[in-house]
């Protein structure tokens, strides 16, 4: 533990990615096996669930700091993470623990079976010893969520440095379902086992967006576009007649999408495809709205089913007669893709949630802009470029595919609440309410909110933002506080629809500031009206 | 109702009974000032009271001002009111403020820290029954560790970063928080240089401390003679060109807002140190028992917070807003290094 303690000290407390990646090579060179796998678990989301919730956790620490439970509350909306309050509030220990990670996370697998006072002695036991760090970390892995600014891939490209393994093989390895308590670093890392990939994906290839003038890219007859579809990018996988779904944040959703075990005896075995899984009630693509009533459903319910019917865009095939065809160029991998949709939905007549995304072939650029305009029409995001030659890649690489997206919608609407934030913004009011202007049933104008957002404006700004809204705050609700209307923001988002779910009747999808409008009053801020003739 | 002997106008603190004012935020005739900080000594009063080792630091600020010396526990009577100004701790010259009338007794704090760090005059409780407290700090999660330790810490960092063939560059306040740096920064590992905020201050205050040996930073100063010594800057010159002429350099900041993980990386600083001149949660709920007061005023910091655990545990504990803190926010703090940018 003291060695893992002192890796996310580490890459906690630098900005620099050698650095990090530096600091994790040493460490899989020097931990034991045990510990490797877990860490690979940690920094790729597969954390044991949580033994103790969250409540429980806030109650005992309060108790053991010997402060109200209002307080630790208070304090946690203002240091914005859970871990690290609780690391704060408990009174100063100054013990290193000898018990490695895999000891501590085996621990806490067994915990969870626990009543809750043995839960509570473990928990009070390991937060009165360890010294300030240790119990952080401690307390991160029982409640999860280790952002430290490491990405997969830096812990991959750790990975490879220091078993001298490629990285992307290294990647094709970590991806799918094993269990870190089971699996051991030879399994997972070192040997070569064909049996163990039957469910698993390949990396996703992930496209940049365009950065100036699509133009720029060239030869236009070197590139293949299509619509950008705005769903859940995943990759379907038969096998040895079976299915599995997997979404592009790895996370094997084959129960979520029934609709699709139909493909099992129709498309063959040793077959694999990239695209996107979209809503499609009434037979016509969705929005992003309705697929939101489909995810994070586990049980889907046979009216659910009939109401938001979801089926699969395909856009690649990875591959083949149980072969990785994504060295071939795009356009024979298309040519693949394309026979095999045809003869699928000709031997099940059409009868299967399997759609192609079509390609497009421009003769310039002009006329493929006029494409993208069309986007909205299509229930499309945009366009999506791929060269034409070009092998199916490992995660974000830049040059063989870009997005093209069409210019989000944006509106004028005014400052109403404020939330502090997490993470580096911890403390600083950075989570805002945004209103427009309505009539009521007085006929007086008020502001309904409409939107929240986060991104979108620089650290100085939000640093200002931040004080004035210490000084402007009307009410306090929790951590939530209401403000004096006052602030302009231009608000940008991709998508809107109507929506019973939000006051304003109307969900915009990827709400995000686009700039503080400080030439602007309130008063000219725009309405729900103007918002409302939005909806295509 | 009788008029209370302190009073929060919009001025400042106010008594009436000797028509004075408590670091105040207005012009005003007469001031009794805490401290050197800008927002507790500002400009434009026709009278100045303060601890004589203050005077020198606010003359350097304020330039030329009318104002009067005092010694610890030296009383002053205006009508009837007794005065009279205790250590604080908080930075060199900075005092409690004690206001007795007819057996009844405020202090106003200003701000202050339980820790004696060797160069302030050390924070002594003054018995009374209504206690003005800052409480910039006070929530739980506030604790700080001793200062030998810090140092220690910061002595190591230095002497690794010159190992690496880097100049350290550590940010402190440059009234109070970079001398306290200055005096246990280890002149073995190497030299220190200033920013010249720092380098003036310090050169006002070297008469009343022993400080180490210090270099202005000019621009004839070349980064080749930086490489592993230690630059001691104001925070505002983070992210600055002058910062940025000094590569390859680590930067750190000692402030007790580094407790949170968050307020480092946001900053975008390699190391974090946690110091302050602030009492900490303890520091806090300890001073104010010892003070024996009953009514407890929150003057600027986690107020409603502080405020209403306070009356938890029995006392009578308000907040009254005040103009004070602008310095030591977080924001403030922040705000002030992307301005010099």
């Amino acid at each position: 533990m003291k060695n893992f303690a002192q890796l996310i000290k580490t890459l906690d407390s630098t900005n620099k990615t050698t650095i990090k990646v530096q600091a994790l090579t040493a460490y899989f060179l020097k931990a034991n096996d045990a510990d490797k796998v877990w860490t690979i678990a940690i920094l790729s989301h597969r954390r044991p669930s949580r033994p103790v919730n969250t409540t429980l956790l806030r109650t005992w620490a309060s108790q053991l700091a010997n402060i109200p439970l209002w307080l630790f509350e208070e304090s946690y909306h203002i240091v914005g993470d859970l871990a690290e309050t609780i690391a704060l509030v408990i009174p100063a220990a100054d013990q290193s623990s000898d018990k490695s990670l895999t000891d501590f996370l085996q621990e806490m697998i067994a915990l969870k079976k626990k009543t809750d006072e043995e839960k509570k002695a473990y928990l009070y036991e390991n937060w009165s010893v360890l010294n300030y760090y240790e119990r952080f970390v401690f307390t991160k892995l029982i409640t999860g969520g280790f952002r430290i600014g490491v990405s997969q891939k830096l812990m991959t490209r750790a990975l490879a440095k220091a078993t001298d393994i490629e990285e992307d093989i290294l990647a094709y390895k970590l991806m799918g379902n094993w269990d870190p308590n089971t699996i051991t670093f030879q399994e997972l890392v070192l040997e070569e086992n064909e049996s163990d990939y039957l469910s698993k994906p390949y990396p996703f290839y992930l496209a940049y967006a365009i950065e100036s003038e699509a133009s720029d890219l060239g030869d236009i007859y070197e590139w293949s576009a299509e619509h950008k579809w705005d769903g859940i990018r995943s990759q379907v996988i038969l096998r040895n007649n079976e299915l599995f779904v997997w979404s592009r944040g790895e996370e094997l959703v084959t129960d979520k999408y029934p609709e699709f075990a139909k493909f099992v005896g129709v498309i063959p075995n040793g077959t694999v495809i990239d695209g996107e899984i979209l809503p499609y009630p009434n037979g016509t693509i969705g929005t992003f709205n309705d697929l939101q009533t489909r995810i994070g459903r586990k049980n889907v319910t046979a009216a659910l089913l009939k109401k938001v019917p979801v089926i699969l865009k395909a856009y690649d095939l990875l591959e083949w007669e149980g072969k990785d065809v994504r060295q071939l160029p795009f356009i024979e991998r298309r040519k693949l893709l394309e026979n095999l949709f045809n003869e699928v939905t000709e031997r099940s007549r059409s009868d299967i949630p399997l759609h192609l995304s079509k390609t497009m072939h421009f003769s310039s650029w002009d006329e493929m802009a006029k494409e993208r305009e069309l986007s909205r029409e299509k229930f499309s995001e945009g366009l999506m470029l791929k060269r034409k030659d070009s092998p199916y890649l490992v995660g974000r690489k830049k040059g063989d595919w870009w997005k093209w997206k069409v210019d989000p919608l944006t509106i004028d609407a005014v400052l109403t609440y404020a939330m502090r934030g997490h993470g580096r913004r911890s403390n600083l009011f950075t989570d805002y309410t945004f209103a427009l202007w309505n009539d009521n049933e007085e006929g007086e104008k008020e502001l309904v909110t409409f939107a929240k957002a986060y991104s979108g404006l620089t650290d100085a700004e939000f640093r200002k933002i931040d004080a004035w809204i210490k000084k402007n705050t009307l009410e306090r609700f929790g951590p939530v506080r209401s403000v004096t209307p006052h602030h302009v923001f231009e608000i940008a988002f991709e998508g809107i629809a109507l929506s019973k779910r939000h006051k304003s009747g109307v969900a915009t999808r990827f709400p995000r500031i686009l700039r503080w409008r400080t030439d602007k009053k309130i008063e000219e801020a725009n309405s729900l009206d103007d918002l409302k003739a939005m909806i295509p | 109702m009788k008029t209370p002997l302190l009073q929060f106008t919009d001025n400042g603190i106010y008594c009436e009974k000797a028509n004075v004012y408590l670091d105040p935020w207005k012009p005003v005739d007469h001031a009794i000032i805490s401290h050197g900080h800008a927002d507790h000594s500002r400009y434009g009063h026709k009278k100045y009271i303060t601890h004589h080792r203050n005077v020198p630091i606010i003359q350097h600020r304020l330039g030329e001002i009318n104002v009067a010396g005092k010694e610890w526990g030296e009383t002053f009577i205006v009508n009837n009111v007794k005065f009279s100004l205790h250590p604080a701790g908080h930075i060199i010259g900075s005092s409690q403020i004690r206001v007795e009338y007819k057996g009844e007794v405020w202090v106003f704090t200003g701000d202050y820290k339980t820790e004696n760090d060797g160069i302030s005059t050390p924070y002594e409780p003054i018995k009374c029954n209504t206690f003005i407290t800052e409480c910039t700090f006070g929530l739980p999660a506030f604790k700080w560790t001793p200062q030998a330790e810090v140092f220690e810490n910061i002595n190591n960092w230095w002497a690794e970063n010159k190992a690496e063939g880097k100049t350290s560059i550590l940010f402190g306040y440059s009234l109070g928080k970079a001398q306290r740096l200055l005096k246990y920064l280890n002149t073995d590992i190497s030299e220190i240089y200033t920013h010249g905020a720092i380098e003036n201050m310090t050169e006002v205050l070297r008469p009343l401390v022993d400080f180490p040996k210090t270099t202005l930073i000019t621009r004839e100063t070349k980064k080749e003679q930086l490489l592993g010594n230690i630059v001691l800057a104001p925070p505002s010159a983070h992210g600055s060109t002058w910062i940025r002429k000094m590569v390859p350099y680590v930067t750190a900041s000692a402030s007790g807002w580094m407790t949170f993980r968050g307020a480092r990386r946001r900053r975008a600083i390699d190391k974090g140190f946690v110091l302050s001149d602030h009492c900490d949660w303890g520091g806090l709920l300890e001073s104010i028992e010892a003070t024996g007061a009953d009514k407890i005023i929150c003057t600027h910091g986690y107020t409603d917070i502080f405020s209403k655990y306070l009356r938890e545990q029995g006392y009578d504990a308000r907040t009254e807003a005040t103009q004070y803190g602008e310095e030591e926010t977080e924001a403030a703090l922040a705000s002030k290094s992307t301005a010099s940018v």
